[in-house]
């Protein structure tokens, strides 16, 4: 999948945002999500504050809106489910027009549809300025466990192979006439996806060897060590800390 | 004589739970040395080639690399002279892009930052695929993959080359541009082959290797003429292709 993924997610640029470390994309990314979820009830102004930051990273990374309208798709189920809480949930009532709905369930939808949709955002803006092996490499700089690193990276390489595989199996199957019409069939589907977990045991053997060949020390070697200056961090920290800052004052406020 | 790159002497071998697979196997390759080791499928041919490098233990026998013995306390630096390049290049080219697949070796043998970018960039232009370096390893033809994997022991600067079946699903033209390459780099190779034209293209000196011992060393083209040799060892030459009595183009 490595790169085709890759291709599918990223869009290529030189915007500020592309041009960020991933490891302090990553902290940025995960302050912000942080931040935005841990703002009380209403957050009217610092919910607010928050989408205002998601679609500003969002247009900054320069992406076709296409291509970031797809991304969205995955907020989908919650904006279904915040549409309907105010109708099943419990509690005080009020109007809205003509219809009478349930005022904490009213709440608890704005509260829904405001932090997913800013985290979708933002992380939105994140995945198509970053590379999948970018992702990878600024989780290794975070000290993810070498184990996590060496089975993300694996999976990001040998996703395409495997699904090659899986392909060429299809083929041979229906060339020989199989059809998949009926849960008898499963039976052969269930031998064929046992013999490619056979095949990508093996491989996996045959890849640790040529790891080993090339002097494998237990731990993907990390290549970029570039130090990260102070201002990159200030930048990728401002979206959590107006955030936050807007919060702590309305809270502070007389 | 020079130290040989490879010694082996005696080697043999059986795989835990299942039969021997290599009788004693007495080999040797100079420094500047460019050899074959044919043999039929099941010879041993890639057990062989896992001792050069410590992935197998010699169960007898020794194996040393340009004077030092493969054991536990020369790993890394063997692993650094036996440049392996594996049948398949999906099983050799494990990183998501080329630049960070050839880097992984030096990396691991410590090189970072502007030496690790040099040693990557000579490797990738000594197969002449430094455009490639930013590219995944699975949009790349079959011929870039086994040329990247070529690069990914390149980097290692290893003093011995060892090619197992490098021919191997690769169309007419990225087998001429495979032995150009080969012919260019000025290093010592070993090719671990059952195509026996390559052979006698690319390598003076040829060993044969069945049933786990090595039954005929000598010049490739003289071992090529005898069909009883090759016949008696399951070699055979292809459809219409005699062997070169002449000096090799």
């Amino acid at each position: 999948m490595g790169g085709g993924h890759a291709h599918h997610l990223q869009i290529a640029g030189d915007t500020l945002l592309h041009r960020l470390p991933a490891h302090a994309k990553i902290v940025g990314l995960v302050t912000f999500a942080l931040a935005v979820v841990a703002t009380p009830a209403p957050g009217w102004v610092p919910l607010g504050t928050a989408l205002v930051i998601g679609v500003a990273l969002v247009v900054r990374s320069g992406a076709p809106g296409r291509h970031i309208g797809r991304r969205l798709l995955v907020e989908v189920p919650f904006l279904i489910f915040a549409v309907v809480l105010p109708f099943v949930a419990t509690g005080e009532r009020t109007s809205i027009g003509p219809v009478t709905v349930s005022a904490p369930g009213l709440m608890a939808s704005w509260l829904l549809v405001a932090k997913a949709t800013s985290a979708v955002l933002a992380a939105t803006a994140f995945s198509v300025t970053t590379t999948s092996r970018d992702i990878v490499a600024g989780l290794q700089r975070l000290r993810l466990p070498a184990t996590l690193v060496a089975i993300l990276s694996f999976m990001l390489r040998y996703l395409s192979v495997v699904g090659d595989e899986m392909t060429r199996m299809r083929i041979a199957r229906e060339s020989r006439g199989f059809r998949s019409r009926s849960v008898r069939s499963w039976g052969v589907l269930g031998r064929s996806l046992g013999s490619m977990f056979i095949r990508s045991f093996e491989r996996g053997d045959r890849v640790h060897v040529a790891m080993l060949s090339r002097g494998w020390t237990g731990r993907l070697p990390v290549l970029d060590e570039t130090p990260v200056a102070g201002r990159t961090w200030l930048q990728v920290l401002t979206p959590a800390a107006l955030v936050l800052c807007v919060a702590a004052f309305l809270a502070v406020r007389p | 004589m020079s130290t040989p790159v490879l010694d082996l002497r005696g080697l043999a071998f059986r795989y835990p739970g299942s039969q021997q697979a290599l009788f004693g196997v007495d080999l040797h390759v100079h420094a500047g040395e460019r050899v074959a080791l044919l043999g039929p499928n099941g010879a041993g041919k890639t057990t062989l080639v896992l001792h050069l490098n410590g992935v197998l233990r010699a169960g007898a026998g020794t194996v040393s690399v340009s004077g030092l013995s493969v054991d536990d306390a020369n790993l890394a630096e063997i692993r650094r002279r036996v440049g392996i390049v594996f049948q398949d290049p999906d099983d050799q080219l494990f990183m998501p892009t080329v630049r960070d697949d050839v880097a992984f070796g030096p990396a691991n043998l410590g090189l970072r930052g502007a030496e690790l970018e040099a040693r990557v960039a000579m490797a990738l232009a000594a197969v002449g695929v430094a455009d490639l370096a930013d590219r995944v390893p699975h949009h790349l033809s079959f011929g870039q993959r086994r040329r990247v994997a070529i690069a990914t022991v390149l980097a290692m600067e290893p003093d011995i080359l060892v090619l197992d079946e490098p021919t191997s699903n690769l169309d007419p033209a990225s087998r001429r541009e495979l032995a150009d390459i080969l012919r260019a780099l000025p290093v010592t190779v070993l090719m671990v082959t059952h195509d026996l034209p390559y052979a006698a293209e690319l390598c003076e000196r040829s060993l044969i290797l069945s049933g786990g011992v090595v039954v005929a060393d000598g010049p490739t083209l003289e071992l090529l003429a005898d069909p009883e040799l090759l016949a008696s060892h399951r070699l055979e030459l292809p459809w219409g292709f005699t062997v070169p009595t002449a000096g090799r183009g």
